[in-house]
């Protein structure tokens, strides 16, 4: 009795535990071991809940370069510059992932509120050149329309063979309206060369959106030191020549040099408050290595999400309340331990997805649910087999010992075999397109491992305690036992 | 004591009755629509809009207007809940992410679109063909796992080779019977076979063997517990021990996946249903297609193996 005692206080302090993990104030585990008020372990633990729950953005860019004419690190840059993109937009708690193998990354941006805004942003290659018009005359005409650069050609001529990746779907192209950036990128007409590029966004430290006097918004920019020492001496042997300001290609304005710029200066273009401090983002994280291009995404409005969180609490609340009154009619006083050990079940799996942590998505609530249905299935097993031998003559604490020890061998095969495709599915769901399926193949796994503990230790202490506590009502009155 | 065994012929021929209409759907849909089921965007590419407008003027014709001028003749438009919500989900064979948004505003000007009521999304025919072949990958390799561990678990069993076919011919039962249902919803109510389906039907596999694997595992344990008895009756007697097991977790797994039904959200409905057709499939198949089959091989009345001499000796 007395090792049924000690499991006892262990499931309870257990499942207090996971109790007060699970409430949703908790926000972080703090452990301070020798009391001097600084937490010598801290973990932060907030359920993450996923895009189809909270609303928000996924997309899936893939490097818009041919495999091969980039490496792994000039992926991860431009990640890394995403992910710059992505913060200064303020979403919380953003995912960005390189999955390097098939050239692509993944960005989830949970509760984001403009995604045609974020896409925008993120996508722009943002490749912001300073051109030297010297000699160009009737330079306005310029203004809106696509140039050909020195830096382009370099860049071109990396990009080797794009045509050969033609993976267009020709019915998709004929959907897409041709936009005026289409139009023939236009040479310098004095050279009919390609235009000089001076420097491009890599030589600016710092870009900020201003309001100016007269009421459009402009972007202020500073220069590294490399920047100045080639901007500056530019601008002074080109003073009263135009000179012009070319984003991705497209000219966006083309003022006249005042003065020596050895530091900075401003770029003005009409711009939108909105434009303006996209573009001033784009240009503080820098040009994209590669630029990219959206091969899926995903969009959820938060209240959606907000109302497939409460249906799916009010599903699980009702199907678990059905199911502990199930087994408490039908099982009677081992009904009740079955009950007991549900409740310590559902805490221990909110905690684990509190601490692991797992993201909670629609098919991954749906999984844990179907786990609650399946974790009484070992409970079942075992009182299945414990009425038999009391139908079998059996006294009740044999009947007891041999029920628990004969039922483990189904319940361990038959989770056994259920975590393996479980296994199977989680890599499945490893593939960009099916996600959704790893949500659901991780809770239920869960569910299952530690329903081994809960159907198993768990239920047999609480039996245990209640044969004891009750012991010669429940040999008297069988039909308590559910017999 | 009751005889289900018996009655096996009846069990056949409704699994029969059950199954040979679904495949015929099955190959009905093969070769009007060149596949099995009606294929999501996961598999073929193409996109999804949910939209939730602030009011109405939204009808049929004037969306699929706007998809026809973005190039789609045949996006698949339906109106969800009540028509005073002016829900309507679109599927359409686009798969350009970088239209959503002209879509969005075209859309946008039959009705305002409440954005935070409404959800879309694109996918590309590359990523499509990934999920499909990651889809077989994952099916083939839960077939040689399912193989191996029946062949485990039965390794002490005299006649394993029986017990791990019967499995498996239960197991193929199941699959083809929540296929057939996939089938014939796609048809009849154009659901539509997404990577939720298959996840589906995975874990109907794995279900289906957690049952046949309970009652092989109380006919292994009582054959030499009764070894007067003919098989039949062992057969019989096993059963009847484990069907209230069966049927209280049956039951179990029911409360909460109706409530699922009835009260979860609306996305996933369609999962819970096969999912719960599945389990419902795979205790019958345990109790109703697998033990039969072993009685009846027992009994020599399977015609093709006897005649040919193939079953093993009896130990």
């Amino acid at each position: 009795m007395s090792h049924h005692i000690r499991w006892l206080v262990f499931i309870l302090l257990l499942s207090a535990f996971a109790l007060w993990v699970s409430l949703p104030d908790t926000q972080s585990v703090v452990l301070d071991g020798n009391n001097d008020g600084e937490a010598d372990f801290r973990l932060n633990i907030q359920q993450s809940l996923g895009l189809d729950l909270v609303g928000g953005l996924r997309v899936l860019l893939k490097a818009d370069l041919p495999a091969g004419s980039y490496t792994a690190e000039d992926l991860q840059e431009t990640a890394n510059n995403v992910s710059r993109r992505v913060n200064a937009l303020g979403v919380t708690e953003p995912t960005i992932q390189v999955l390097q193998g098939s050239g692509r990354i993944l960005v989830e941006l949970p509760g984001v509120t403009d995604p045609e805004q974020a896409i925008e942003a993120i996508q722009q290659t943002a490749l912001l050149e300073f051109v030297d018009f010297s000699g160009v005359g009737n330079v306005q005409q310029y203004q809106g329309r696509k140039v050909i650069t020195t830096e382009q050609v370099i860049i071109q001529d990396q990009r080797t063979s794009v045509a050969a990746a033609a993976t267009v779907d020709p019915s998709a192209e004929a959907t897409a309206e041709p936009t005026p950036q289409e139009e023939v990128a236009l040479p310098n007409p004095n050279t009919n060369q390609p235009f000089e590029t001076v420097i491009t966004g890599s030589g600016l430290q710092a870009a900020a959106a201003e309001l100016s006097q007269d009421g459009s918004w402009n972007i202020r920019f500073e220069l590294t030191p490399e920047g100045g020492q080639i901007f500056g001496p530019f601008t002074a042997a080109n003073i009263g020549q135009p000179m012009a300001i070319v984003l991705d290609g497209v000219v966006l304005s083309a003022p006249t040099i005042q003065a020596e710029l050895p530091t900075g200066g401003v770029i003005t273009g009409n711009f939108t408050e909105s434009e303006a401090k996209t573009l001033a983002l784009q240009l503080r994280s820098g040009a994209l290595p590669i630029p990219l291009s959206v091969e899926s995404n995903e969009r959820v409005g938060a209240t959606l999400g907000q109302e497939s969180v409460n249906r799916s609490i009010r599903a699980g609340v009702i199907g678990v309340l059905v199911v502990l009154t199930f087994m408490l009619v039908y099982y009677r006083v081992p009904g009740i331990a079955a009950d007991l050990a549900l409740l310590v079940f559902i805490v221990l799996n909110m905690a684990i997805f509190k601490l692991v942590p797992v993201t909670l998505t629609l098919p991954a609530i749906v999984g844990f649910l179907i786990s609650i249905g399946t974790a009484v299935d070992g409970n079942i097993l075992i009182f299945e087999r414990i009425k038999e031998e009391l139908r079998g003559g059996k006294d009740l604490d044999t009947a007891l010992v041999s029920g628990f020890d004969r039922a483990w061998n189904s319940i361990r095969d038959s989770n056994l075999s259920t975590i393996i495709i479980c296994a199977i599915l989680f890599l499945f769901g490893q593939t960009p397109g099916a996600s959704v399926v790893s949500g659901f193949a991780v809770t239920l796994a869960l569910g299952l491992i530690i329903n081994l503990f809960t159907a198993i230790i768990v239920t047999r202490t609480f039996l245990h305690i209640l044969v004891a506590l009750l012991h010669q009502p429940l040999v008297e009155r069988k039909w308590l036992l559910g017999v | 004591m009751f005889s289900l065994i018996q009655k096996r012929r009846y069990f056949f021929l409704l699994s029969a009755f059950l199954i040979i209409p679904g495949l015929i759907v099955m190959g009905y849909s093969l070769v009007t629509t060149g596949t099995l089921f009606h294929l999501s965007i996961d598999f073929v590419g193409g996109s999804i809009y949910e939209l939730t407008f602030t009011g109405p003027g939204a009808n049929e014709a004037n969306i699929q207007d706007v998809f026809a001028r973005f190039g789609d003749e045949n996006a698949s438009i339906q109106q969800l809940g009540d028509p005073d919500q002016h829900r309507w989900s679109v599927r359409s064979s686009i798969q350009e992410s970088s239209v959503s948004d002209q879509i969005l505003a075209e859309l946008g000007k039959i009705a305002p679109i409440d954005q935070e009521r409404s959800r879309n999304e694109s996918v590309s025919a590359t990523v499509g063909q990934e999920v499909t072949r990651a889809a077989v990958f994952a099916v083939v390799v839960v077939g040689v796992v399912i193989i191996g561990f029946i062949v485990f678990s039965f390794r002490q069993v005299p006649n394993a080779f029986r017990y791990g076919v019967c499995a498996v011919a239960a197991m193929i039962h199941d699959v083809l019977v929540v296929c057939s249902v996939m089938s014939l919803a796609g048809l009849l109510f154009g659901w539509e076979t997404d990577a939720l389906f298959l996840t589906a039907l995975l874990t109907v596999v794995g279900f289906s063997m957690q049952d046949t694997i309970v009652l092989f595992d109380r006919i292994r344990e009582n054959i030499p517990k009764y070894l007067g008895e003919p098989y039949e009756t062992i057969v019989n007697r096993s059963i009847l021990e484990t069907i209230h097991r069966s049927l209280a977790t049956q039951l179990n797994a029911f409360f909460i996946m109706a409530a699922i039904l009835l009260f979860g959200g609306e996305t996933i409905k369609q999962f819970i249903a096969l999912l719960f057709i599945g389990l419902v499939s795979g205790t019958y198949s345990s109790i109703f297609t697998a033990v039969p089959l072993l009685v009846a091989w027992e009994k020599g009345e399977i015609p093709y193996v006897n005649r040919r001499k193939l079953e093993p000796v009896e130990a």
